[in-house]
């Protein structure tokens, strides 16, 4: 199971997730040696590959260098779960595939350094030695069709021949705030809730 | 139903009559414009897969200004990226070190970017050219690379926050203690995925410098861009650098637009703001803690104008930085230093003991020229103040107007820039 850093401040900013002074450089490995560099400096000798990063509301404001989203993937981590997300850090995140999970309440349900049950398909996380669960708000359809796809440019690049249909057709409700479809349900269902509604669903606590 | 500015502008990209908020858009983008930090690493996956290829050489801008003149090797290489792919790629519209500055300033002042047109930009503060009526903001490289690559990018529809401005400020009250005092309101992502967008008599009566600062001041709202209407200030200013009205088009939003959320603001009641640590909403008053500072910083993509400069030497003329702080005084182009070098601004800030350097954002992020070391506490006139922005992570920053940052300079402290009168008189003297 993955373990939990808990970085429960709201505004964790891409200045401290990857200071400037590290940008002349894109390349992930060199990046992921200095991940959440000037949040918490240990960081990087703890994370293991697969770890989850648990964060307050806003995580990613500020700049828009995605290499906030390389130096955290590159350093092991597999998602990012949050209430909310700056909105560059945000579309980097879908751009790469990489997993930013938009969950009410989020930083109550674990203590630093504990594991996580996360069922990307039913769309919960869950602490074990407690038994709490919560709903993320589903990832948008879009979000996974590039995921799918490999990434932004891949997915552009495949539908060239399709050039401005696809987002309307498949997508419309989907995107930040917005309920899209859950992972693994059938796009064609897509019917999702305001997001009113869906942030009453996401504080709704599932007893184990 | 009626439509925003902003909406009317993605729709005309989007090949839609109209757009909601919440539409996932494919929108053509009318500028794209590289930085040497942001855009090697967008040319390099490009390069990876194959698509290596522009959407159209006469449609990119390319300015270095991040990490020049090359601050080590390092940056001299991404430097070199940026140069000889608009050699390879026959980039039309290239500033280099020493014939540019600041990518958004250098910008705003060519005339290429038009109102009406969408400009997206690996760099955050590209919401800056939303003064000129025009739909502009910031993406990661990915983006980047799809907009060099085919001239789009994806959206939402984005929410429209109305923020209305009335009334008349007091003197020594600025744009930037405007938009301080907004963010200060709503908080630092009370705009997350909005636009801005400022109207009222206030904003009728303001020049495009000072339009300028609040539009780039969007993303520290967490918004998506700031946008001010055409009017005949735009178009002045449009004119002045060789365009005509019929070379662009105006959009204004509808009376029944609908808006997410409305601000209003009565500039009477907007005092000098200074955002303490560590976030820009941490707005307070000027002066009404003693702080010390250590060192001063005037330049940005946020207030590196000429306007700014002309607010500093107003209160810097015949005074000197007071004795233990450094003050850095940064226009933000080359052609702003010029003019502030003919109308005899560079001597006042020289004979008042302050480093007058080379247009780049070095400073504002920490990056080279100006970085901060441990417990330095800067007043700076720029746009974030996050732990280890500009530096070390025990430093302190305190975001102000040009002319705060002035009075602060002078004291030694964070001072209140009223102070001083419209001529630099300080009203405090006669005492």
């Amino acid at each position: 199971m993955p373990t939990v850093h808990v970085f429960a401040r709201d505004h964790i900013n891409t200045d401290e997730i990857i200071p400037a002074r590290h940008l002349t450089t894109d390349v992930e490995s060199e990046l992921a040696k200095y991940a959440m560099e000037d949040y918490d400096k240990d960081f990087v000798r703890r994370v293991q590959p697969g770890d989850i990063i648990v964060a307050g509301a806003d995580f990613g404001c500020g700049s828009s260098r995605e290499h906030a989203v390389w130096a955290l993937r590159g350093a092991g981590v597999s998602a990012v779960i949050a209430p909310n997300f700056a909105r560059i850090y945000y579309r980097n995140s879908i751009n790469n595939g990489f997993l930013a999970l938009e969950c009410e309440g989020i930083t109550e349900l674990f203590q630093d350094g504990e594991e996580a049950e996360l069922d990307l398909k039913g769309g919960t996380i869950r602490n074990p030695r407690t038994g709490k669960e919560l709903s993320f708000v589903p990832v948008p359809q879009f979000a996974l069709d590039v995921q799918k796809a490999g990434g932004w440019l891949e997915y552009m690049k495949a539908g060239e021949d399709v050039e401005g249909e696809r987002l309307d057709n498949a997508s419309t409700s989907a995107g930040h705030g917005h309920a899209g479809t859950p992972l693994g349900d059938d796009p064609a269902k897509e019917d999702g809730p305001r997001p009113e509604q869906a942030s009453g669903h996401q504080k709704e606590e599932h007893h184990a | 139903m009626g439509m925003t500015i902003a909406e009317k502008m993605l729709a005309a990209h989007s090949g839609h009559d109209t757009v909601v908020p919440g539409q996932l858009i494919e929108c053509a983008t009318d500028w794209v414009l590289c930085h040497e930090i942001t855009t090697p690493a967008a040319l390099r996956m490009l390069e990876e897969r194959g698509m290596d290829r522009v959407f159209d050489p006469q449609k990119i801008v390319a300015v270095p200004d991040h990490s020049v003149p090359a601050m080590n090797i390092k940056a001299a290489k991404m430097y070199q990226k940026l140069k000889s792919w608009v050699q390879e790629k026959g980039i039309e519209h290239f500033y280099d070190v020493g014939r540019g500055g600041i990518a958004h300033v250098v910008l705003e002042n060519t005339g290429l970017m038009k109102p009406g047109q969408t400009l997206v930009s690996g760099d955050s503060h590209t919401c800056n050219a939303g003064a000129l009526g025009a739909f502009a903001t910031g993406v990661g490289s990915t983006d980047l690379a799809g907009a060099i690559y085919a001239g789009k990018v994806w959206f939402k529809v984005p929410e429209t926050m109305l923020i209305r401005v009335t009334g008349k400020t007091n003197p020594g009250v600025t744009p930037k203690d405007i938009v301080l005092e907004v963010i200060k309101q709503i908080g630092a992502d009370g705009a997350n995925y909005m636009v801005m967008e400022w109207v009222g008599d206030y904003i009728d009566q303001l020049d495009m410098e000072g339009r300028f600062t609040l539009t780039n001041m969007a993303i520290e709202a967490g918004g998506k861009t700031g946008i001010v209407a055409v009017d005949d200030t735009t178009r002045a200013y449009m004119q002045q650098r060789g365009v005509s009205p019929e070379q662009y088009t105006e959009y204004q939003s509808d009376p029944d637009a609908k808006y997410k959320v409305v601000v209003e603001i009565d500039a009477a009641q907007v005092e000098p703001t200074v955002a303490y640590p560590h976030i820009p909403s941490n707005g307070r008053v000027a002066g009404s803690d003693r702080i010390r500072v250590t060192h001063a910083y005037v330049g940005s993509c946020t207030n590196g104008r000429i306007t700014d400069l002309r607010d500093v030497a107003r209160i810097l003329k015949g005074r000197k930085v007071a004795q233990d702080v450094q003050m850095i005084v940064v226009p933000a182009t080359q052609a702003i230093w010029k003019q502030a070098a003919q109308e005899g601004l560079l001597e006042i800030f020289v004979d008042a003991g302050a480093s007058v350097s080379y247009p780049s954002c070095g400073a504002c992020l920490g990056m080279h020229s100006g970085v901060l070391g441990p417990d330095d506490i800067c007043i700076s006139s720029s746009n974030r103040n996050f732990v280890g922005r500009m530096g070390d992570p025990s430093a302190q920053i305190y975001l102000a107007s040009p002319a705060t940052v002035a009075a602060s300079a002078v004291e030694g402290f964070i001072a209140d820039p009223r102070r001083y009168d419209a001529e630099g008189n300080d009203l405090n003297a006669a005492d």
